[in-house]
């Protein structure tokens, strides 16, 4: 299959894995962030930690729309479909599954009666609201920059067409936002998460461009190269990490070059810019309060709100008790640190919203790579001596 | 339909409306119209001697050796997709479970509900399917029955079709038989069923010449029952959950792991590109045509060649090794040369696909 079956060649991942043994420093441990859940996914689908050296860490990063959603939130979609009979709620297929407050899920209250359904984009909750006019369609709007436009499409063409009965409950948030919140917790903190370097989001940079990451490279000194969610991909952008710290620089490369420019799809943009304005702050699972980091309506389409139209109220609300999606998110701990991972939370019955959606990374863990344990294990004593010789 | 609802004579009553009638809540209400139904529908369509008896039950002797059963209900949407119907599916189906037994499937039974408003036509292009399919497949449907419910009730047609079937001579293949050393080989293609019908969904459509894979194996099975003889372990057609599932089955039900190789996956490259597009793994999509087999690795290349020489098994491959795993998994080397598990699937991928 073109443009798929080169990015997944055994002889050039060989190739790459090699040019990685030979040049990773033994002398020193690669802490590598991937931001984005795609590339989560991706690395144990593939296996690439099967190639990697033993010191080049693979952390896994908040980039999972349906995993960073607060509970708050969730639980405001499920009180809107409760307490309004007329509404439709129109949703992703996964954010139907995510436990909110009391361990409930949409599917739980689509069960007792409310009318909540599962669609592939927004055109599909438009078609939705023409076909029953006589209810009101809120779109479940989640996602990063990748489904921001679609998003404001939708609203564009409810207007264009006076679609009086759609709206949207709107959850982008940002990522520049949330790599940001990750690299300003205080060293001295004991939250803070050793990452050396970022593997960039794929999709995300497509919309926002390669130039959006810069303040990584410039005000925190930390490399990002953005790479494309192939398996080769992921290798090779982790070679350019590592000649990138081999050789002390910190700068926003760009290996996704079939998809990404500096300055992204300005169209897109502008339309995200047109539809949607910065919230003050928005409460993200495991980072918490996070200052201009997700979307709300403006004003000029304030109309199309359905948190003004349903008059949903935000409550602050708390996880299942023991589940650790926050610093799972956070990159602090890895899924198999959790107590619950495994054993009370499996992808048929998750406690967390990291081990519900395919992005999350537990579900990958869980999934792909239940047989790595031993794997892990290493790995940590090897964190861990590397800690230790540190200190000294 | 039972086949005492047959009446001699009949046959010149209130004719169908095959082109532009619907089903009627007394198509299944027991009297004439049901009998016209069964009649001039279900009767010719399937036709044979042990339906004609003409009683509430098909009398048959008893053949010599181990006997199978099996049934299995058919609610797939859409009714109608490429590469077949819920008629040539319910009957795929059902003697495809028997085949994976190792049986030479005998004998079928047929039960209907059918919704009300459920047009005529669509119905007869159902009934010839399964007369069809039954044909090809050297089983004949001998008994059955039809319900009719209100509108909005059912979904069309839901299929329930039970079975019988003798045991090849010599062959003894069942879930528990898979020892580490084994080889696993696959059919053919994988995905092709569920890609062909996901493509066909409201809401999910993209343009695809993908036909469902839909066929009955029980001819394939007894090529590889003369080729492989008691050397044939385990048989099993991957269908809900696809492959992955299947193998996770087998591997508990054996206490041993299997170890894959992505790069003998046979997939074909449309369903390769529906399952990027959509986001599956083709290992977890469904198939209809297909079966899994575990066989001693001393006659796994001959059994490949004797499955290569079958029409149904032209694609066929050997696909990885049964392996000790006191955790058993089902495991696989990507094509990049990791380690992953393959899993069953978690929750629904899509509703009703069979």
């Amino acid at each position: 299959m073109k443009y798929v079956d080169e990015f997944r060649d055994g002889e050039r991942a060989r190739g790459l894995a090699r040019a990685l043994h030979a040049e990773a420093d033994p002398g020193r441990h690669y802490r590598l962030m991937e931001f984005c859940g795609g590339h989560t996914h991706a690395v144990f689908r593939y296996g690439v930690p099967d190639l990697l050296p033993d010191n080049i860490e693979l952390i896994h990063g908040p980039g999972c729309p349906v995993c960073v959603l607060p509970i708050g939130r969730l639980d405001m979609a499920i009180r809107l479909v409760e307490k309004h009979p007329e509404v439709i709620l129109a949703s992703y297929g996964d954010m139907l599954r995510v436990p909110g407050s009391g361990r409930r899920t949409l599917l739980q209250a689509r069960a007792d009666g409310a009318d909540v359904r599962m669609v592939y984009s927004v055109s599909d909750a438009l078609a939705l609201a023409r076909a029953n006019p006589e209810r009101q369609m809120v779109f479940f709007g989640i996602g990063f920059e990748t489904t921001t436009p679609p998003t404001a499409l939708g609203i564009l063409e409810a207007r264009r067409s006076g679609l009086e009965n759609f709206s949207v409950f709107c959850n982008h948030v940002l990522t520049p936002a949330a790599m940001g919140a990750i690299l300003d917790v205080p060293e001295t903190s004991a939250e803070t998460v050793d990452i050396d370097g970022f593997i960039g989001p794929s999709h995300v940079s497509v919309i926002i461009g390669s130039g959006a990451y810069r303040f990584c490279a410039d005000a925190h000194h930390k490399p990002v190269v953005i790479a494309g969610f192939e398996p080769l991909d992921v290798l090779q952008s982790l070679l350019m990490l590592v000649r990138q710290l081999n050789e002390g620089r910190a700068e926003v490369e760009n290996q996704y070059i079939r998809a990404v420019t500096p300055t992204g799809n300005e169209r897109a943009q502008a339309i995200v810019d047109d539809v949607f304005t910065l919230r003050d702050s928005f409460e993200w699972r495991g980072l918490g309060q996070i200052p201009h980091s997700a979307l709300g309506l403006s004003p000029d389409y304030a109309e199309f709100d359905a948190e003004r139209r349903f008059d949903m109220a935000y409550v602050a609300a708390e996880g299942t008790k023991g589940c650790e999606c926050p610093a799972v998110l956070r990159g602090a701990k890895k899924p198999v640190d959790c107590k619950l991972f495994a054993t009370a939370c499996t992808p048929e019955n998750p406690l967390g919203s990291c081990m519900v959606s395919d992005e999350g990374a537990c579900a990958a863990y869980f999934t792909y790579g239940r047989f790595r344990q031993d794997a892990l294990e290493r790995q940590q004593a090897q964190r861990q001596a590397h800690r230790e010789a540190r200190e000294q | 339909m039972t086949a005492g609802e047959f009446k001699a004579g009949q046959r010149q009553a209130r004719r169908l409306d095959l082109r532009s009638g619907r089903v009627e809540m007394n198509h299944g209400a027991g009297g004439r119209a049901m009998a016209d139904l069964v009649d001039l529908l279900f009767r010719q369509a399937f036709d044979n001697p042990l339906l004609n008896q003409a009683n509430d039950q098909a009398r048959f002797s008893a053949p010599q050796g181990d006997m199978v059963m099996t049934t299995d209900s058919f609610v797939i949407s859409p009714l109608f997709f490429p590469g077949g119907n819920i008629g040539s599916l319910a009957v795929h189906g059902t003697v495809n479970d028997l085949a994976m037994g190792g049986a030479e499937p005998l004998y079928l039974s047929a039960g209907f509900i059918l919704e009300e408003g459920l047009p005529l036509a669509d119905l007869a292009r159902i009934v010839e399917a399964m007369a069809a399919a039954a044909r090809e497949a050297g089983v004949q449907i001998v008994t059955g029955d039809t319900k009719v419910v209100e509108r909005g009730k059912g979904d069309g047609v839901f299929i329930n079709t039970t079975g019988v079937g003798r045991v090849l001579p010599g062959i003894r293949v069942s879930g528990e038989l898979a020892r580490p050393g084994d080889r696993v080989l696959v059919s053919g293609t994988i995905g092709d069923h569920g890609v062909a019908v996901m493509s066909q969904r409201q809401g999910l459509a993209f343009a695809t010449e993908l036909l469902s894979d839909s066929a009955a194996l029980n001819g394939l099975v007894a090529t590889m029952a003369e080729c492989a003889g008691p050397s044939l372990r385990v048989l099993r057609d991957p269908t809900r959950g696809g492959v992955a599932a299947t193998l996770n089955e087998l591997a508990h039900q054996s206490a041993v792991g299997v170890q894959l190789h992505e790069s003998a996956l046979p997939v074909r490259t449309e369903v390769r590109g529906a399952c990027e597009l959509l986001g599956l793994d083709p290992l977890t999509v469904a198939n209809e045509g297909k079966l899994l087999a575990i066989c001693e690795a001393s006659v796994a290349e001959p059994l490949l060649a004797a499955m290569q020489q079958h029409p149904l098994g032209v694609n066929a491959a050997i696909i990885g090794e049964v392996i000790e795993d006191p955790l058993q998994l089902v495991r696989m080397t990507t094509a990049i040369g990791g380690e992953r598990v393959v899993d069953w699937l978690h929750g629904e991928q899509l509703p009703r696909i069979c």
